[in-house]
């Protein structure tokens, strides 16, 4: 059993989740959501395995580090983070539709390492060789995982108020019936933000500590620097207009997907686009 | 006069105290910061001329653009954020402190109608009864609570966790100890740079406003070595450092590599770059390419040799890794100029991996690469920075700070007695919707014990 073995179920498994979702959103059948539910925890324990036997194979190679040095091992984090936090919330309160909005985000992660990025296991640079990037990469991807929730959560909150304000006398609804309902949407919407804005401060702060034990400086407006710091800013901001002035509804919404699109610039566009210190997290 | 002079005050106070300036200054700060990571900072006059035109070039430069975070207006704005974010908190704490280290013993009509959450019944006994029952069931089921009579009704109360409601002035505070932290590094710390040579020894770094700093002690570079891995990627760049206090060896070859910086007195160096020393030994042998000749040379880069025949030969160039100048080709190289008597000088250059490769040069002198004892400069990063454990500090209390802001919440239950009325009432200061199923949970089970 290799981890790329592995890694091609967990994608497989990801799409019949997603197809599942859809199925569930079109038909309301209670089964086929908690089918597309198991798929999505098949999917994860498949991805878990991969990586562990991942972490192995390095050790076997003599390089011997945890999975999460290049672009193509974070993207595979990245998207077994998301399904995590999905898992939580699917245990938790058992909104799985919510499935439908979130799947595919981990699923497209998945699609894209394995289709387009090097999967070569590499030795570790020397500025990689530190426990830190253990701490670092954790929290910062849990912390973008549930930034990646909450804007699935704020576009079926945008569907649902959409829907409603358009056909609010159609009584079956169409695919949004399915969808818990505004208040809560919004509610869930805040919830993983609120998970997620502790998570990105200790990632921001872990990779501080990282900066000034490796180069002696702390914070150096390096670009990756910067927008994770615009990133906090934006979720500072959210949490900032809800609590004190009663933001909530679509202007939270849209908050929290223009704070998920500066995530993933922050992630990915300043590793494609601009320079810095993270350029290892390219794709050769 | 003093009346306008205080209008003024108050409304300067009022400024700072804005929710709304806090919102603008944080967008403003986001969308400024955007600008510093796509126009390139703190490059050469060189670096930025490649990049940028003229007109570019001085209107950014009129605008700090090029060295943005270190701009007047942009450290402006982080001193008006602090500002802001002290006036803010100064303005709404003696309300939340009242809140939190007050406590509400009463469950007065003024408080019952500001709750949510509400559940009355009738219940059987005497009021002593009642009390002594629902002071067990609180105890039970969330807490001790206090007991006060008053004008013939009884009020327990219970709370939890009250100073949880100061957990983002907490954060708000540790933000100003960043910051603090941040302006004592500025002040008494700096950040310099040095290379020494291996054998090399120094006591005094340059910043990098070109400062020379008197370190008080003595470093040496007794040896710095390269590692690569298989693949021609560097596995370890490690530096053994010797620090030298008062004529005493105080620190003894430390190794030093990249993530794992030596400090002494405050003052820490990083392992951060290397080079060639310059002053590396070559060892080649040349030979006539009748076999008549043969003879070992040792050269020192940029030293000409004579030969017997009175020709002359000098390594002008050399590196450890020729592999990215010359693809096909790996390890080191030296570059030589070959001057026969009378004739023009010959440049080529040898291969230590490809011994045989200057035969097919043609020359009547055939030159081989054997061995160098390449020298190397280790380049250390040096910081020294005072406000760093403030730092931490700053950051510990704003992990605390926004856990306590966002997952402590201050709940408080009530209990009136009136005769046999009975009036179970709770609030908490977060999350409405979780402290709604705890209450509603209490009302159910209350519902169960005093089932008529």
């Amino acid at each position: 059993m290799t981890s790329s073995l592995m890694f091609n179920i967990t994608t497989f498994s990801y799409l019949i989740s997603m197809l599942l979702f859809f199925a569930f959103l079109a038909s309301r059948n209670k089964a086929i959501g908690m089918g597309g539910s198991l798929a999505a925890y098949a999917g994860f324990i498949a991805q878990t395995i991969a990586i562990g036997l991942r972490w192995n194979e390095s050790y076997v190679q003599g390089h011997g580090h945890a999975p999460l040095s290049n672009l193509y091992e974070s993207v595979v984090f990245f998207s077994w983070t998301i399904i995590l936090i999905f898992g939580i919330l699917d245990m938790k309160y058992k909104y799985r539709i919510i499935g439908a909005f979130v799947v595919p985000f981990a699923l497209l992660g998945m699609a894209w390492a394995q289709l387009s990025l090097q999967s070569n296991i590499e030795p570790l640079v020397p500025a990689l060789q530190s426990n830190w990037l253990l701490y670092h990469v954790i929290t910062c991807f849990l912390g973008y995982a549930c930034f990646a929730v909450a804007c699935g959560i704020s576009i079926m909150y945008l569907i649902k108020i959409n829907s409603e304000s358009s056909d609010s006398n159609s009584s079956a609804g169409g695919i949004v019936a399915t969808f818990p309902s505004a208040r809560i949407l919004d509610d869930m919407n805040y919830r993983a933000i609120m998970i997620g804005f502790p998570l990105l401060t200790l990632g921001i702060i872990t990779g501080a500590a990282w900066a000034n034990y490796a180069w002696g400086t702390y914070w150096s407006w390096d670009p990756k620097e910067t927008w994770s710091l615009i990133v906090w800013f934006v979720y500072a901001a959210f949490l900032h207009a809800r609590i004190t002035r009663g933001w909530v509804g679509k202007r939270a919404a849209w908050l929290s997907i223009i704070g998920f699109a500066a995530t993933i610039f922050c992630y990915l566009g300043v590793n494609l686009f601009l320079s810095g210190l993270h350029s290892y997290g390219g794709s050769r | 006069m003093s009346t306008k002079n205080s209008g003024l005050l108050q409304s300067l106070w009022d400024f700072f105290c804005s929710l709304k300036l806090a919102i603008s200054l944080i967008i403003t700060l986001a969308v400024t910061s955007i600008f510093g990571t796509i126009i390139k900072q703190g490059g050469t006059m060189e670096e930025l001329q490649r990049e940028y035109s003229a007109g570019a070039i001085k209107l950014f430069g009129a605008m700090d653009l090029f060295d943005m975070y270190h701009s007047w207006w942009f450290i402006l704005l982080l001193y008006l954020f602090t500002v802001n974010l002290t006036a803010c908190s100064i303005k709404r704490l003696p309300r939340v402190w009242k809140l939190a280290s007050v406590p509400t013993p009463l469950l007065e009509s003024g408080v019952e109608k500001s709750l949510s959450n509400l559940y009355a019944f009738t219940a059987k006994g005497t009021a002593p009864q009642i009390k002594e029952r629902m002071v067990a069931f609180l105890t039970a089921n969330f807490g001790a609570p206090v007991i006060t009579e008053q004008d013939g009704e009884i009020h327990l109360f219970v709370q939890k966790t009250p100073y949880s409601r100061l957990g983002v002035y907490v954060v708000h505070l540790s933000i100003i100890i960043v910051f603090i932290g941040a302006i004592l590094g500025s002040l008494f710390g700096y950040k310099a740079y040095v290379n020494i040579p291996e054998g090399g020894e120094v006591d005094k770094v340059v910043t990098r406003t070109e400062k020379s700093i008197d370190l008080g002690f003595k470093v040496r570079c007794d040896k710095f070595t390269v590692t690569l891995y298989d693949t021609g990627a560097p596995k370890e760049f490690r530096s053994l450092l010797t620090v030298t206090d008062n004529g005493q060896e105080v620190i003894k070859q430390r190794a030093t590599i990249v993530n794992d910086p030596l400090t002494y007195k405050g003052i820490t160096f990083y392992q951060s770059s290397y080079g060639p020393a310059g002053d590396s030994t070559f060892h080649l042998t040349v030979r006539s390419r009748n076999g008549a000749l043969s003879m070992p040379l040792t050269l020192r880069q940029g030293e000409a040799a004579k030969l017997s025949d009175g020709s002359t030969v000098q390594v002008v160039e050399s590196t450890d890794e020729v592999g990215p100048m010359m693809p096909g080709f790996s390890g080191p190289a030296a570059r030589i100029e070959f001057t026969p008597p009378g004739k023009a000088p010959q440049l080529f250059i040898v291969f230590k991996n490809s011994p045989n490769f200057d035969e097919k040069r043609g020359g009547d002198m055939i030159f081989t690469y054997d061995s160098s004892d390449a020298k190397f400069f280790t380049g250390l990063q040096v910081a020294k920075d005072p406000g760093v454990g403030v730092v931490w500090l700053g950051c510990a209390l704003m992990v605390m700070g926004i856990c306590i802001a966002f997952f402590m919440s201050h709940k408080r239950i009530w209990i009136r007695i009136t005769g046999s009325r009975v009036v179970l009432g709770g609030s908490a200061s977060k999350n409405p919707a979780g402290f709604g199923i705890l209450f509603d949970g209490l009302a159910e089970k209350l519902k169960q014990v005093e089932k008529p």
